[in-house]
């Protein structure tokens, strides 16, 4: 159990907070230069070194956007959804692990903003209220496109919550417990969670995918299909809180899948061996082991956005619900009876 | 710690309050789901960590979605919102709800529950290594049967609602 | 740390709201929200009770009451779109053909 004083605990979420919010603007410039190295040219490369403080200037371009309201729209709904998206996306990466707990003069501090028993049903109970602010944005912004943009993007996420769900079903009964720490302790070694779950990691791929709203399921917003989907009539810093969500949420489903399926923030601890250092420095090579892999799967996630054309909304609906759906039961099914003759 | 059950326990009676008194039926509909969510921290504040989060997965996230998403698709006329939202008879209503909240009250004020212990206390979970564990050996061994019958209960609602809402062709 | 009987009165003046909620709209849908707040306080209750009593069976309980809400909400659902699609209204004054 937690038992660091209250000023270390603030401290603590203040400084993994400002980490996770920092991840936004990586995202956007690096999804830039990424995009630009698969399309063979260059990127920005004018504001800043090598283009960096590219997130500055369009976060300043949007600030100084002209803010308006679509007439007859609902005021109030339409300020709120962005909002919306943006709480669920900041409160969902609470429980992520970003280390092993370390121990300091007999207090142990869980290197994470909460550690509650129940990690895993968590993430998945705040992922499922994504949905509210892209449906009351759709819906409140009074024109038929960002209406079906804002049902489309809806029941794509609904549908694909359960695959999600099931996928990290079978790697809770693999583990015995919902606890994000123990998983990763369970995958110490060389026991990581893809080698025993191959099909559990893809349905999990697939699903992360379609739940951030990227490509190839990306037509709730794509640009040449109906003009802009949920997000039509917001501009400026509204536009760039919808934004900001968006990759806040992709780097939340990153760190999930390399929690439960790549070992989570263990892969650095020979060199920890190597150079004789302490506990502070093993929890720093490990959260520095968990950066990497992250970063491995932010840029696999560019990689994809920018290789594949994207679905047709009825081939969405019937991958979620004809295809994945019954391969995720199936994959629990057979882990189940796996587990229970004692295999694993 | 007090003051967070208190402040959770205020919060859920005002947002219930706002429920039913907004004219329109999506800004209830908000305000139900603020109440689920503050229903959900009283119930951690009691222990009962899974059935919070079972509370803002299955209630906040799936069933209100559902009725946001009817209130969206019915696309009911502006005028129609507000013309005489209340049923007349209102101090009758307000006044039979009131005697039954101080009936309840006054139920729960002097209830006798002191003395009764049951078997699942804080050192059995502890032993267990969490409540989760006590309440799915529940689940699939006590309550097995009410675990089928509302499986089977589920698919008839499935069935059911698509029955109910496919366009006759 | 016994916070029962806060937690049993907040139960029931959910319940109570949730009951003049029912009594005192004309919206199909907002009573279905009451109906629902009414569901809410007895999970509330069941789950301040088994805390007390040191029993666990009364979350189980709170589950299928979860479950079983789900299940209603779908349906009732159907039900109010089916009947605005036929009388294109979901005022209750104007859903009295069977009224004696």
């Amino acid at each position: 159990m937690e038992n660091i004083p209250l000023t270390w605990q603030l401290i603590k979420i203040a400084l993994i907070l400002v980490m996770f919010v920092t991840m936004a603007p990586f995202m956007v410039w690096w999804e830039r230069r990424a995009c630009a190295f698969i399309q063979d040219r260059v990127g920005p490369n004018r504001v800043g070194p090598l283009g960096l403080l590219q997130p500055v200037a369009d976060a300043i371009k949007l600030l100084f956007k002209e803010e308006f309201f679509p007439a007859k729209a609902n005021k109030f709904l339409y300020l709120l959804a962005p909002c919306l998206s943006l709480f669920v996306s900041l409160f969902v990466f609470a429980v992520i692990p970003l280390a092993a707990p370390i121990e300091i003069d007999g207090k142990i501090l869980y290197p994470q903003i909460a550690n509650i028993n129940i990690g895993i049903l968590y993430i998945l109970a705040i992922s499922s209220l994504g949905v509210y602010g892209i449906m009351i944005g759709g819906w409140s912004s009074n024109n038929k496109y960002s209406l079906l943009g804002g049902l489309r993007s809806s029941s794509q996420m609904i549908s694909y919550e359960l695959t999600m769900g099931l996928a990290v079903a079978t790697m809770v009964l693999f583990n015995g417990t919902f606890d994000m720490q123990k998983i990763v302790e369970a995958q110490a070694g060389i026991h990581w969670g893809v080698l025993y779950q191959p099909v559990g990691f893809f349905l999990f791929l697939v699903a992360a995918l379609a739940e951030s709203n990227r490509v190839p399921f990306d037509l709730p917003e794509g640009e040449t299909e109906i003009v802009g989907g949920y997000h039509t009539e917001y501009g400026g810093m509204k536009f760039g809180s919808y934004f900001f969500a968006e990759y806040l949420n992709i780097v939340t489903l990153s760190a999930v899948m390399v929690t439960l399926f790549f070992g989570g923030y263990y892969g650095l601890g020979w060199l920890n061996n190597y150079l004789n250092g302490g506990a502070i420095l093993n929890a720093l090579l490990q959260f520095v082991a968990f950066g990497i892999k992250v970063f491995l799967f932010l840029s696999f996630f560019i990689w994809v956005r920018w290789t594949y054309p994207r679905f047709r909304y009825d081939q969405v609906m019937r991958l979620g619900w004809k295809v994945l759906l019954p391969i995720a039961i199936g994959n629990l099914l057979v882990t189940a009876l796996l587990i229970y003759w004692g295999v694993f | 710690m007090d003051w967070f059950v208190y402040g959770f326990a205020g919060f859920s009676i005002a947002a219930a309050i706002m429920v039913i008194t907004r004219k329109n039926p999506i800004i209830s509909a908000l305000y139900l789901c603020l109440t689920l969510f503050s229903l959900a921290g009283l119930f951690v504040m009691l222990g009962a960590y899974f059935i919070a989060a079972v509370q803002v997965l299955v209630y906040a996230g799936a069933i209100m979605v559902l009725f946001v998403f009817v209130i969206m698709l019915l696309n009911l006329d502006p005028e129609k919102l507000d013309i005489k939202s209340f049923h007349p008879p209102k101090v009758l209503s307000v006044f039979s709800a009131f005697l039954l909240f101080g009936f309840l009250a006054f139920i729960f004020w002097n209830n006798k529950l002191t003395g009764i212990t049951g078997v699942d206390t804080q050192a059995l979970v502890d032993q267990n290594g969490g409540h989760l564990k006590v309440i799915s050996a529940k689940l699939f061994t006590t309550f097995l049967l009410p675990f089928e019958i509302t499986s089977i209960l589920l698919l008839v609602a499935i069935v059911g609602a698509v029955i109910m809402a496919k366009r006759r062709v | 740390m016994d916070y029962s009987k806060v937690m049993l009165i907040t139960s029931a003046a959910i319940f109570a709201i949730g009951f003049a909620g029912v009594l005192l709209r004309r919206n199909a849908l907002i009573i279905f929200m009451s109906i629902e707040l009414m569901l809410n306080a007895v999970n509330l209750a069941l789950a301040s009770i088994s805390f007390s009593l040191n029993s666990l069976d009364g979350q189980v309980f709170v589950f299928f009451v979860m479950t079983v809400a789900a299940a209603e909400a779908a349906v009732g659902l159907g039900i109010i779109i089916a009947i605005y699609k036929n009388r294109k209204t979901i005022d209750l004054y104007d859903l009295r053909l069977l009224q004696g």
